[in-house]
């Protein structure tokens, strides 16, 4: 018998392990994996914001002169600001339009997607919005700056006078001196984000049990009173998260709305007029400025707003589904 | 079940090693590899980054470099000036190119100190404007500063058309319009708003200046005498003088300066040879003016 056990040894092969190894090993794995991403999260949290506060500590610039509207990063100039308000207004104004133009499109297309449209057409339209979130944000920058800049700024050089004919002209804005505009970013954004909005609308309304549908068309409404008094409310706070992520989205992208919005560090005027955003800015210097000195601070400080706007429409979202809960 | 549990241990290890295994295999050294010298060629590899407008030329000589001493292997990377200058500061490459002095760029806590300079070229840049510009050929230091402080916003203003001037600018940060502020603008602070476009490399700059009327901006030599940019755009005199590479060489245009590559400490190995190499005569003598280059080393 001893004989027997030692020759088993010597082959190399070892007892079987035991049940309780064998589950523990793959749960040890999954567990590392997820302990690993949120150690990356909260070391990335902890570096951007402690980066983005030296601007404060070491370069002692006050939190009223990022508010200010002057932007003289350059330690040469004669008067040596850091405001970070055209940036930050540039963001919120760019992000706003783009919404405004694309919401009702992004709605209407998840609204028709799971309430109107035949078989054949959700076939044809859901891989065209895949194939749309796989196109890469560098191409509808392309795009827009060989395409929807020129347009603009031949099309609209005059400028835009909205006029009634009773109260004259109610409202104007001067013309295109250049395509590169607020306009300009806003349109390219707002189609970069229908994917992002109207996939989450859609499995909102999904989500909207059949049985309610039923019923309501069983009391004689017409199926736009029933998209409109219980679709759209019931879906609600789905369509809210779907408007935040978008939101998020167009805040965060870069290289599409640098490429078309013309970058200029000052307060926006019009829709026509070039501007410029948190991220475009930080991408046009970061390349250029060195670690260490107040200008790459301030980019750094501009990391940590874009971060906390990201945070806040993250806490949004979840606060919006647990109040979809509580109803 | 218990056997799909244990496939996908064993499978979990078996990805685990490969990933190692490719990790050690794959992954470059940050640091220079050991050089060892082979005849006039040194073989290893070192990486050389930072200004854009400098890249053209390193690149092209990295690529003879390579063909002509096949063990050597330099790799060229943007990224911008100050990128190479604090990169190359802090050892994470060897050689940083620069538009622009180290001693202008780097303050604390990055020492400029320990920093050498190895001047390789000279580089120039020219005003362009769009096609539609007509009439004027060229622009005096006071009317550059004129129309880039914003003081003047007409074409007319300066013997051009009835047209609004457009402003395309590179990043103030950037080594050409440091230079271009410095050696034109004599230090004074360019106008922003309306009229106003900033544009983050020579080639977009090109695009934009090619398609927005009235527009304004300035590129390097290479760029402009590029065949597909230059019937697209006009260029322009300064101070009556032509923007060529013989008047840049010869120091009567201007707007020209110095293009740097530093390395940290004395270069030695395959770093010395390459540097060595962009000051010898197949550098200097022929790839410089062949892509608008001035050379330093005659």
């Amino acid at each position: 018998m001893a004989q027997l056990t030692n020759t088993y040894r010597a082959t190399g092969l070892r007892a079987a392990p035991s049940l309780r190894q064998r589950i523990d090993l793959p749960r040890r794995v999954v567990f590392g994996a997820a302990a690993s991403m949120i150690f990356i999260v909260v070391l990335l949290l902890a570096f951007i914001t402690w980066q983005g506060l030296q601007l404060f500590i070491k370069d002692g610039v006050s939190i009223g002169q990022i508010l200010s509207p002057t932007w003289q990063p350059d330690s040469t100039s004669p008067n040596l600001s850091f405001g970070l308000l055209p940036f930050i207004a540039g963001t919120v104004y760019v992000t706003a339009l783009a919404l405004l133009i694309s919401t009702p499109v992004s709605v209407g297309l998840a609204l028709f997607l799971s309430e109107v449209a035949p078989g054949w057409a959700r076939a044809i339209v859901q891989p065209a919005l895949e194939i749309f979130v796989g196109i890469p944000s560098v191409v509808w920058g392309w795009l827009g700056i060989t395409i929807l800049v020129p347009f603009l700024s031949h099309t609209f050089h005059g400028g835009m006078v909205l006029s009634l004919p009773i109260a004259g002209d109610v409202f104007r804005v001067p013309g295109f001196l250049t395509g590169f505009s607020w306009l300009a970013g806003s349109l390219v954004l707002s189609i970069m984000i229908v994917p992002t909005i109207t996939s989450v609308s859609y499995d909102a309304f999904r989500a909207v049990p059949q049985e309610l549908r039923t019923g309501s068309l069983a009391l004689g409404t017409t199926r736009w009173q029933t998209i409109r008094h219980l679709l759209i409310p019931s879906a609600l706070t789905g369509v809210l998260t779907a408007i935040v992520l978008g939101m998020t989205r167009a805040a965060g992208e870069a290289l599409a709305v640098q490429m078309v919005i013309g970058n200029s560090p000052s307060m926006p005027a019009a829709i026509t007029q070039p501007v410029t955003t948190l991220t475009s800015q930080i991408t046009l210097d970061m390349g250029n400025t060195v670690f260490g000195e107040p200008w790459q601070d301030a980019l750094w400080t501009m990391s940590l707003v874009l971060l906390v706007i990201s945070i806040s429409s993250v806490v949004l979202v979840r606060v919006i589904n647990k109040r979809r809960m509580g109803a | 079940m218990l056997y799909g549990m244990r496939r996908f241990s064993a499978l979990a290890i078996a990805a685990t090693v490969v990933l190692s295994a490719c990790s050690s295999s794959a992954t470059p050294s940050p640091a220079a590899t050991p050089a060892s010298t082979t005849g006039n060629c040194v073989t290893g590899s070192i990486t050389a980054a930072g200004s854009t407008a400098l890249q053209p030329l390193v690149q092209a000589a990295a690529t003879n470099y390579g063909k002509a001493c096949p063990g050597a292997t330099v790799t060229v990377n943007g990224g911008g000036s100050g990128t190479g200058l604090s990169q190359v500061a802090q050892g994470a490459i060897q050689i940083g190119d620069s538009d622009v002095t180290a001693q202008s760029k780097l303050a604390t806590p990055l020492p400029a100190d320990s920093l050498v300079d190895h001047i390789v070229a000279r580089q120039g840049w020219i005003v362009v404007t769009n096609k539609d510009v007509t009439g004027v050929t060229n622009l005096t230091t006071q009317q550059n500063v004129d129309i880039w402080t914003g003081k003047d916003t007409n074409w007319n203003q300066v013997g051009g058309p009835d047209l609004p001037i457009v402003l395309i600018f590179r990043p103030a940060s950037s080594g050409t319009r440091s230079t271009f502020k410095k050696l034109v603008l004599n230090n004074a602070v360019e106008a922003t708003g309306g009229q106003t476009l900033t544009e983050d490399s020579n080639g977009a700059v090109t695009t934009a200046v090619t398609t927005t009327d009235g527009a304004v901006s300035v590129i390097g030599f290479a760029y402009y005498n590029d065949p597909a940019n230059k019937p697209l755009l006009n260029g322009l005199q300064l101070d009556g003088v032509d923007a060529t590479v013989a008047n840049m060489a010869s120091s009567t245009y201007k707007l020209a300066a110095d293009g740097h590559m530093y390395t940290n400490g004395q270069p030695s190995g395959l770093t010395a040879a390459f540097l060595a190499y962009m000051l010898g005569p197949d550098v200097q003598g022929t790839l410089i003016p062949s892509l608008f280059y001035a050379p330093v080393v005659h």
